[in-house]
């Protein structure tokens, strides 16, 4: 099968911090891969360098290439911290265009229009579209985010901490447009989470990251008390005790 | 009043003063949703250093307040980039250091006190026709940027979205910044230091008061800097006050408009 994503002795420092170190591993195309571990551990740090945005020592393969050159188009990205400009005036439909266009639409041309309308009705917010971001709540903001990494049609998905802000109902829409998604698409799915039913449920495999990688595989084999008790630390992860898979 | 565009010198004011209007009000775009205002303001008062050594010099005090500017702003930008200090204590730094050396070295001049008012409140209606070419070089040179507004906009939106598609956002804040310094410098004839800030920051800051997203705003705060230029020189005609504080306060006549409609709203 081929390799959506190869790591080998990957290594990443923030200025003083060491983010991540000999961290190894393949995911295969098509998996959803669900990287948990505690704050501040390098869960948003490893997407970051996936995406091209992080010089990294050891080998990086994203989709056939090392990430700073891999078309942009190919790969659909969803930050955790929505880090926009709040007082940048803005409508859904623009930003689910720069998707397509990769800068700012200075207008969305007629034959893009039904693609930005398709994606914003996938996630369920067709009626955003003409809506200032300033408006939207932070479960709206989530779906926008989402359509535009869905409106490039990627292979590749990436998000951090998706379900952040969403309800309930929102988070499991979120599940499944991805799912469907992967099932149409054949995409691979990165998804950074907090949530370890999340990762035991949706996940085909889990990254267990804390500095290094201290377990990978399947959700069954890597979410066991011991893993979650040595990545986490002694405090351990809230979960962990009453965790079942 | 129309009579008075039959002088050359009232053209080459008119004309001076769409050019600013236009390249101020269209970087100042940027600039306002960049929180780049103190940039502006900075970059104008270090200008002082450069016009003072072309002064003191001999030289077109413009030709050497151009490159000392844009010095300026790269300098100011990589600091930034560095992130030892917050960016306006950086700017604060910079531009007063620059600033205050200007004063020093004009302060050797014999016409000190005459040259020091021509570039604090500009003097449009002595715009000779080198200033002119200089403003439509500026203008041409702004133009020229355009086609990056998609990518200016984007990285003004979210720099690391922006930058996850491929966008040269580091070197793009380079270029903004050298461009906001040509700009500055170029302008000053025309409005003077004190107020080439203004015009960068409110015609844009009207137009994000009214516009519902970024292309709109665009276009508003081009329309504004536009008129400011003629009815300030009309209020400036009318009240026999200087044209750089009457086009700054039309373009406060917007603002206080633009103001009102969205309160309205």
């Amino acid at each position: 099968m081929i390799e959506a994503i190869q790591a080998q002795r990957l290594r990443v420092q923030l200025g003083d911090h060491l983010a991540l170190s000999e961290v190894s591993f393949s995911l295969p195309t098509g998996a959803f891969a669900a990287v948990i571990g505690p704050n501040g551990g390098g869960k948003s740090t490893l997407l970051k360098t996936l995406l091209g945005l992080i010089p990294y020592q050891g080998e990086l393969i994203v989709l056939g290439q090392p990430p700073a050159v891999v078309d942009s188009g190919r790969t659909g990205y969803v930050p955790q911290a929505k880090n926009w400009n709040r007082g940048f005036p803005a409508q859904a439909q623009e930003l689910v265009a720069t998707g397509i266009y990769r800068r700012w639409p200075f207008f969305i041309a007629p034959r893009d229009r039904p693609k930005v309308l398709t994606a914003l009705s996938i996630v369920g917010a067709s009626s955003l579209a003409r809506k200032p971001l300033s408006h939207l709540s932070g479960g709206e903001l989530q779906r926008v985010y989402l359509a535009r990494a869905l409106v490039r049609q990627p292979d590749l998905i990436l998000l951090d901490e998706p379900a952040t802000g969403i309800d309930v109902v929102g988070e499991i829409d979120l599940y499944r447009v991805l799912e469907t998604y992967q099932r149409q698409s054949g995409a691979t799915i990165l998804m950074v989470t907090h949530d370890l039913e999340v990762a035991a449920h949706h996940a085909t495999s889990v990254l267990l990251i804390n500095q290094k990688l201290w377990a990978y595989g399947s959700p069954t084999e890597v979410l066991i008390e011991a893993n979650l008790a040595q990545a986490f630390g002694h405090s351990g992860h809230p979960h962990i005790g009453s965790f079942n898979v | 009043m129309f009579e008075l565009l039959t002088f050359g010198f009232m053209q080459r004011a008119l004309v001076a003063g769409v050019i600013v209007g236009l390249i101020t009000s269209y970087l100042g775009i940027f600039v306002v949703q960049r929180n780049l205002s103190f940039l502006g303001e900075g970059l104008a008062h270090a200008a002082l250093g450069g016009i003072a050594i072309g002064v003191l010099t001999g030289s077109q005090p413009t030709w050497v307040a151009l490159p000392f500017a844009v010095a300026v702003a790269l300098l100011i930008v990589f600091l930034q980039d560095y992130g030892l200090l917050s960016g306006d204590a950086i700017i604060g730094v910079v531009f007063s250091v620059a600033m205050a050396g200007g004063v020093v070295l004009l302060s050797q001049a014999p016409t000190y006190n005459q040259d020091l008012s021509t570039y604090l409140f500009g003097s449009i209606l002595s715009v000779g026709p080198l200033d002119l070419w200089t403003l439509l070089g500026t203008l041409i040179l702004v133009a020229m940027a355009i086609p990056l507004w998609g990518r200016w906009s984007y990285a003004t939106f979210d720099p690391e979205l922006a930058a996850a598609d491929r966008i040269p956002v580091r070197r793009d804040s380079y270029l903004l910044a050298g461009l906001i310094a040509v700009v500055v410098v170029v302008s000053i004839k025309v409005v003077g230091i004190v107020l080439t800030s203004a015009c960068l920051v409110i015609p844009a800051a009207s137009a994000r008061l009214l516009a519902s997203n970024f292309r709109n705003m665009t276009w508003l705060a081009l329309l504004l800097g536009l008129l400011s230029a003629p009815l300030g020189l009309a209020a400036s005609y009318l009240s026999d006050a200087p044209s750089g504080a009457t086009m700054v306060l039309v373009q406060g006549a917007f603002f206080a408009l633009a103001l009102a409609g969205r309160r309205k709203s």
